[in-house]
């Protein structure tokens, strides 16, 4: 009894591995499909330009002002903690690096994934429901290569651009709170923040990991959109998947990422 | 019948724009459509009806080469749609065009964008040229004046109409319709039915209908293709139709309530399903 329990505990274990990576395989195989039919998008790329609006542009206010909430909170935090050890002159080296190198892409990615991703998987879902896709089909024009790939393109474009932004606005939100509210002096945090930040191994490397992010958000949403059952349930539960398997995605290649760029990639 | 085997069957069959031979079809184990024959002349008006879930729809998708033959042929146009390629099946819908359900407008698009998307994806015509062409096209269905509404600030007939001038964009060859007049008042029905007719006839194209509205269809189809249950049960010109004496055909077209398609599905005896014991 108790043995024939454990193995179906054990089965379903495996049940439901083997359905993840069944899942992951398919969205990169669908992620292969969308680069091979992307030469519309850069032949017309007013179709990307337009998806650039809707992705990014359309994020902004989330982004930018959750940027700059965020570069508060640090500037509080992290006077708090350093004036422990009287260096709370070298707050702003601590606000833009968390920012630079972990918190602008991975917070970026995270509102990207729920304000625009989810965005792209309910109108391509919604589009196959009503029988959009389809109607395309008929006219002969690829959907993969008229809907998907500008939305893919649209998301991996602004995802960097997002993350820069957001990157931006929480130094400004650190200042804010660090010397203008707290009084600590504004050459010491500007000037210890461009001695320390280092453009290769900070800047480009969190620009890196922002594309990494807006890759694989993008491909989750629109493969997620394109593959949901043309039903309202069908729509709802994609939009879900979207947001919570491109959460996990940038949780998990952020550590990836974050191990490869300290450790140096060779 | 048409010989299946024979090579020179799209010479022979010139005059007939579609020819279905034999064809089977299901989802999974589910046989859809079993042993299905039809072909339809160049020119004609052909309505499929059949009761809902009878496998109407699925015939459509197969010849539009949605949907793959899993048995038998689908000729369209000269060529077989088993095994195509999907740039030679891009080709062959280049000539074709087909109206949805409730009419599948892109819905981030203006009704002058959707009618004149075809136009600008598959031609090079320049945009003033593409501009007299839309507005012609919308003229025809009476809706020049809607040109800059989004499909959301349509009615359900109008939309309908702005699908009818969107898949007549490009002059096809042959027009699919889906259920063309499904949740339409009668006017818009009426409407709806005089222009798949008219258009037909002015672009000397061929349509193919699918519906389960009969009085409409018969007014202006040239021949009907009655399906029940994945099988042609039978075949004949809005006349022969109406005065056919097969039960089924009877009962669908005066839509009665019982006959050959029982109104009850198939279920325990009442009194089982209520727990009562039988006399």
């Amino acid at each position: 009894m108790v043995l024939e329990s454990t193995l179906r505990n054990i089965r379903l274990v495996g049940d439901g591995t083997l359905k993840i990576v069944e899942r992951i395989g398919a969205t990169v195989v669908f992620l292969g499909l969308t680069l091979t039919q992307s030469a519309t998008s850069f032949r017309r790329f007013d179709l990307v330009i337009r998806e650039i609006f809707y992705a990014g542009v359309q994020s902004l206010i989330i982004i930018l002002v959750s940027g700059l909430f965020v570069g508060m909170v640090l500037g509080l935090q992290g006077h708090e903690t350093l004036q422990n050890y009287g260096s709370e002159q070298s707050v702003g080296v601590l606000v833009a690096l968390s920012l630079v190198r972990e918190l602008g892409p991975v917070v970026a990615a995270l509102l990207f994934a729920s304000r625009a991703g989810s965005a792209i998987t309910a109108e391509i879902g919604l589009m196959k429901a009503t029988e959009q896709l389809s109607a395309m089909e008929m006219m002969a024009i690829n959907p993969m290569a008229r809907v998907v790939a500008p939305r893919f393109w649209g998301g991996v474009i602004s995802m960097p651009l997002l993350a820069m932004l957001f990157s931006a606005m929480g130094i400004i939100g650190g200042f804010l709170v660090a010397v203008v509210l707290i009084g600590v002096d504004d050459g010491a945090f500007w000037s210890q923040m461009q001695a320390a930040v280092d453009f290769r191994h900070d800047i480009a490397n969190g620009i890196i990991k922002s594309l990494v992010f807006g890759i694989a958000v993008s491909a989750i949403a629109t493969f997620e959109g394109y593959e949901a059952s043309p039903t309202a349930e069908g729509v709802s539960g994609a939009t879900t998947r979207t947001v919570v398997s491109s959460s996990l995605a940038i949780l998990a290649l952020d550590l990836v990422l974050t191990a490869f760029m300290l450790k140096g990639w060779s | 019948m048409p010989d299946l085997g024979s090579r020179h069957l799209s010479v022979v069959s010139v005059t007939n724009l579609v020819e279905i031979t034999e064809l089977n079809f299901g989802y999974g184990s589910r046989l859809v459509l079993k042993g299905i024959n039809l072909t339809v002349r160049k020119g004609s008006l052909v309505a499929i009806m059949g009761l809902s879930g009878c496998g109407k729809t699925t015939l459509l998708r197969l010849i539009g080469g949605q949907l793959q033959a899993h048995e038998g042929s689908v000729m369209v146009a000269g060529q077989y749609l088993n095994n195509m390629s999907q740039s030679d099946l891009y080709a062959l819908r280049r000539r074709l065009g087909m109206m949805f359900q409730f009419g599948a407008l892109f819905t981030d698009l203006s009704v002058y964008d959707n009618v004149a998307f075809q136009m600008h994806e598959h031609t090079s015509l320049s945009e003033s040229v593409i501009r007299d062409l839309t507005l012609m096209k919308l003229n025809a269905v009476g809706l020049r004046g809607v040109q800059s509404l989004m499909p959301s600030e349509l009615s359900g007939g109008m939309a309908r109409r702005v699908a009818l001038a969107r898949a007549t964009a490009l002059d096809p060859e042959l027009i699919l319709y889906d259920e063309p007049f499904a949740g339409l008042d009668p006017i818009s029905l009426g409407v709806i039915g005089q222009l798949i007719r008219r258009l037909n006839d002015a672009l000397g194209a061929t349509s193919i209908l699918v519906t389960h509205d009969v009085q409409e269809s018969l007014k202006i189809v040239d021949y009907v293709y009655f399906v029940s249950e994945g099988v042609i049960v039978a075949q004949g010109t809005p006349e022969q139709i109406r005065a056919s004496t097969l039960p089924f055909v009877h009962q669908f077209i005066w839509g009665e309530a019982d006959g050959p398609m029982p109104f009850h599905y198939p279920a325990k005896t009442m009194a089982n399903d209520l727990g009562l014991r039988e006399a």
